[in-house]
């Protein structure tokens, strides 16, 4: 017993102060959402998004590129293969965002659309989820990167308890799903039957490039791209007929509504800050900035 | 063939594929048979154009005392079956099924059941009758860990068989790892960084190696060894969380608290090298994408030594707590016989007693002239499981400080593009202790220099035998223990 105690005043207190002090620092070469200064830029140049491997970089139009932030993989590729050193990474953790569309933006622009107010719930859902969140996790063709920032949350450092926030065992004990990976074609039953089974009102929230486009395996036959457009019961198709870099989705069949989500949380995987972040603006639990 | 006679290769070597005799099928199933009598582990057994009528099947035999892979190759006539391996060698049991799975016809193998490619859920178990009961788990698991399914077959409390079916997680890699018809070579690297993310940098390092064999480009000294502190900091964070974990799974709170903590000190020492917690981005065929300054490696040595005292008092908490050692002991255990049986590899065989380490056995980087001891101990229960990866953890304390002190000058990479050439109608193999165990991929291009085929093997492919072999005549109850002691890995299974 004695020698417990010792330990517990070797190892201290831990648990971080924030949100309502610092969030824990981020290593220099975090890398966040990728900055482009265009007038750096060669005109017809396009080595960045000829490198990306996700398509997640492009070029809708010669002179405007687009950044999808659910496609993008936060790796070097782009980066390394600029002639110019016109791209970088920003330090900036918050990166989830309510909406899909919203995780659209223009690489040229530091701040764009990514206010705050994308990423959280109504206030009505907000009265019932404000204060408890149990949530049903479910890895879905994740690679245990997601998976393992996940668990982090409830370790004593991060605590996500204190927020009333829980992973919990069951669907039948949860308010909502946390799905990481493509979504296998094996698991689409299990993660149809996982949601059926949490009660209502429920959120699902995609973790992670793969739960939001399918990440590197997006286009694959064996998968369906992740959580958008998955339908909630039914078959599903699957890219069978798609080359790899095709803008896929799965497909629901027999008139079946997808599974509504509520949050989208890029990264590959995303920093612990960037899923807490993500938790506690869906709640109304972080203050503007 | 005889054993002496057949083509070898180094670890990370590129051969001819020309080098290599082809054997009829029983002479090659012979041949494979008398070198793992002889010694040798299948670290892989593969067919090499899984649609041909008439298949070509490889046989990667590795002799760890002669740290060396012996390659055997042999040809199916049009319709000709394979006559199964596994009654006389259960370590290639999987093997035959994923053999069967991509189309060869394999006979007398006793259980011909989906291994990824093929829905999980067609699995047909063997069941007991009588007066067992089934108790079935999975594919969803009550906590947040990727997706399998366990089938017991228990009388009462007993686990008289444990059967895992996988292949929820498979995701195709391999098939888009090949040239044609849509795989893309802009994804290679983020496959292996991907194929089981909590060993990005293993598996990163191993497909780096098999790419750099194929095009000649090997590493510069400076960035092998940063990817060696890489490798060894991702075999830390594991162990570190592993043993927090084990903890847990036994309610002694205190080592699973802090193990739990320290387990991210260690992922963000990985961050503090390349911007990531899993190495992200780390390791590139050529070498590495990041390097050390002076400045970033002192905060590495210094944040390493104040996280190495906070981690020994949490791990001696652990051996002091006779509660601990109560449920680690006798539990779940597998026999020297049983892993060299089943083929297992990592810490899971070293804790049986056998002393296999890719580090030691098949030194790649520079590990061939820095030496990690090799940790084992004798028991094979829980407990070995876990003492191993204290001693694992010691030595990669040891290690990474050695590598951090010594750092060579120079360039961290060759890079290469990556529609490089590629050696033509060449086959290469690599090796990599990753904290799991052994990791290998292997490739072998065409004519024109193309990747033609792609395999991995997983440690956790040999493992998931283990573990349901360790559950046998076990307490039910004692699962969560006996699966955390392994803790293998799905996605790396499932491709």
């Amino acid at each position: 017993m004695f020698r417990i105690l010792q330990a517990r005043l070797q190892q201290g207190h831990r648990t971080m102060r924030y949100p309502d002090g610092p969030p824990p620092p981020l290593p220099d070469r975090f890398r966040g959402r990728l900055l482009m200064d265009r007038a750096r830029c060669p005109d017809t140049c396009r080595a960045c998004a000829d490198a990306c491997p996700t398509t997640a970089l492009t070029f809708p139009t010669p002179t405007s590129p687009r950044l999808d932030l659910g496609r993008c993989l936060f790796c070097t590729d782009c980066v390394a293969a600029c002639p110019t050193e016109a791209l970088g990474h920003l330090r900036d953790p918050q990166l989830a965002a309510r909406d899909r569309e919203a995780l659209i933006v223009d690489p040229t622009v530091p701040a764009d659309r990514l206010e705050v107010a994308h990423a959280a719930l109504s206030a009505e859902l907000q009265r019932v989820f404000g204060r408890s969140l149990k949530l049903r996790q479910v890895s879905a063709g994740g690679c245990n990167a997601c998976e393992s920032d996940l668990n982090v949350l409830s370790t004593v450092g991060w605590d996500i308890g204190r927020f009333g926030i829980q992973f919990v065992a069951s669907p039948r004990h949860a308010d909502g799903l946390v799905l990481t990976g493509p979504i296998p074609d094996h698991m689409a039953l299990a993660v149809q039957k996982t949601w059926a089974a949490i009660p209502g009102p429920k959120i699902a929230i995609a973790v992670g490039a793969c739960a939001i486009s399918g990440g590197p395996y997006a286009g694959h036959p064996e998968v369906h791209d992740g959580l958008p457009g998955f339908p909630t019961t039914g078959d599903v198709h699957t890219n069978d007929d798609a080359s790899p870099l095709d803008e896929g989705h799965a497909r629901g069949t027999g008139g079946a509504s997808a599974i509504p989500i509520a949050l989208h949380i890029p990264g590959c995987p995303p920093h612990p800050l960037t899923i807490l972040d993500g938790f506690l603006r869906l709640l109304g639990r972080l203050p503007a900035r | 063939m005889k054993r002496q006679d057949l083509p070898t290769i180094r670890n990370a070597q590129a051969t001819p594929c020309a080098r290599l005799p082809t054997l009829s099928g029983a002479r090659f199933r012979d041949t494979v048979l008398r070198a793992i009598e002889g010694g040798s582990r299948v670290s892989a057994l593969l067919t090499l154009a899984p649609d041909a009528a008439s298949p070509t099947l490889l046989a990667v035999l590795a002799d760890d005392l002669a740290g060396h892979l012996a390659l055997v190759q042999g040809r199916l006539e049009p319709g000709e079956a394979f006559r199964a391996m596994t009654p006389h060698a259960p370590e290639v049991h999987l093997f035959e099924r994923e053999l069967a799975e991509s189309g060869v016809r394999v006979e007398g193998h006793p259980h011909l059941e989906p291994v990824r490619a093929s829905p999980p859920a067609a699995t047909r178990f063997v069941t007991l009758g009588g007066d067992g009961h089934e108790v079935a788990v999975g594919p969803v698991h009550a906590g947040i860990i990727e997706p399998g399914h366990f089938r017991f077959q228990c009388l009462g409390e007993d686990v008289l068989q444990l059967e895992i079916a996988l292949g929820y997680q498979h995701r195709g890699v391999e098939r888009a790892m090949v040239s044609s018809p849509h795989g893309d070579p802009r994804r290679r690297v983020h496959y292996a960084e991907t194929l089981a993310g909590d060993t990005t940098i293993g598996h990163g390092t191993a497909h780096a190696l098999v790419m750099e064999a194929l095009a000649a480009t090997p590493a510069p000294p400076r960035g092998q060894a940063i990817r060696g502190i890489g490798l060894e900091l991702e075999r830390l964070a594991n162990h570190v969380g592993d043993l927090g974990a084990l903890a847990n799974d036994v309610a002694f709170l205190p080592t699973a608290s802090y193990c739990g903590r320290l387990r991210g000190d260690f992922l963000n020492l990985t961050a503090l090298v390349c911007g990531s917690r899993f190495g992200r981005g780390l390791v590139r065929p050529g070498g590495v994408g990041f390097d050390l300054d002076a400045v970033r490696r002192d905060e590495l040595l210094d944040r390493l030594r104040a996280t190495r005292a906070d981690l020994r008092s949490a791990i001696d908490l652990l051996w002091s707590a006779s509660s601990v050692l109560g449920r680690f002991q006798e539990t779940g255990r597998l026999t020297r016989a049983d892993a060299d049986q089943l083929g297992l590899v990592g810490p899971a065989a070293r804790a049986t007693g056998a002393e296999r380490d890719v580090r030691k056995d098949f030194a790649f980087d520079l590990y061939r002239f820095v030496h990690v001891p090799t940790a084992n101990w004798h028991t094979g229960d829980v407990f070995a499981r876990a003492y191993v990866r204290q001693l694992e953890i010691e030595h990669a304390l040891a290690y990474v400080e050695d590598q951090l002190l010594t750092l060579p000058a120079g360039p961290t990479r060759v890079a290469a593009p990556l529609d490089a050439p590629l050696a033509r109608d060449h086959l290469a193999v690599a090796l990599v202790e990753g904290w799991r165990g052994e990791l290998v991929h292997l490739a072998v291009t065409d004519a024109d220099g193309r990747l033609a085929r792609y395999k991995v093997v997983d440690p956790s492919f040999h493992n998931w035998q283990g573990l349901a072999h360790a559950l046998r005549d076990q307490a039910i109850s004692d699962f969560p223990l006996c699966n955390k002691s392994f803790n293998l890995s799905y996605a790396g299974h499932d491709l």
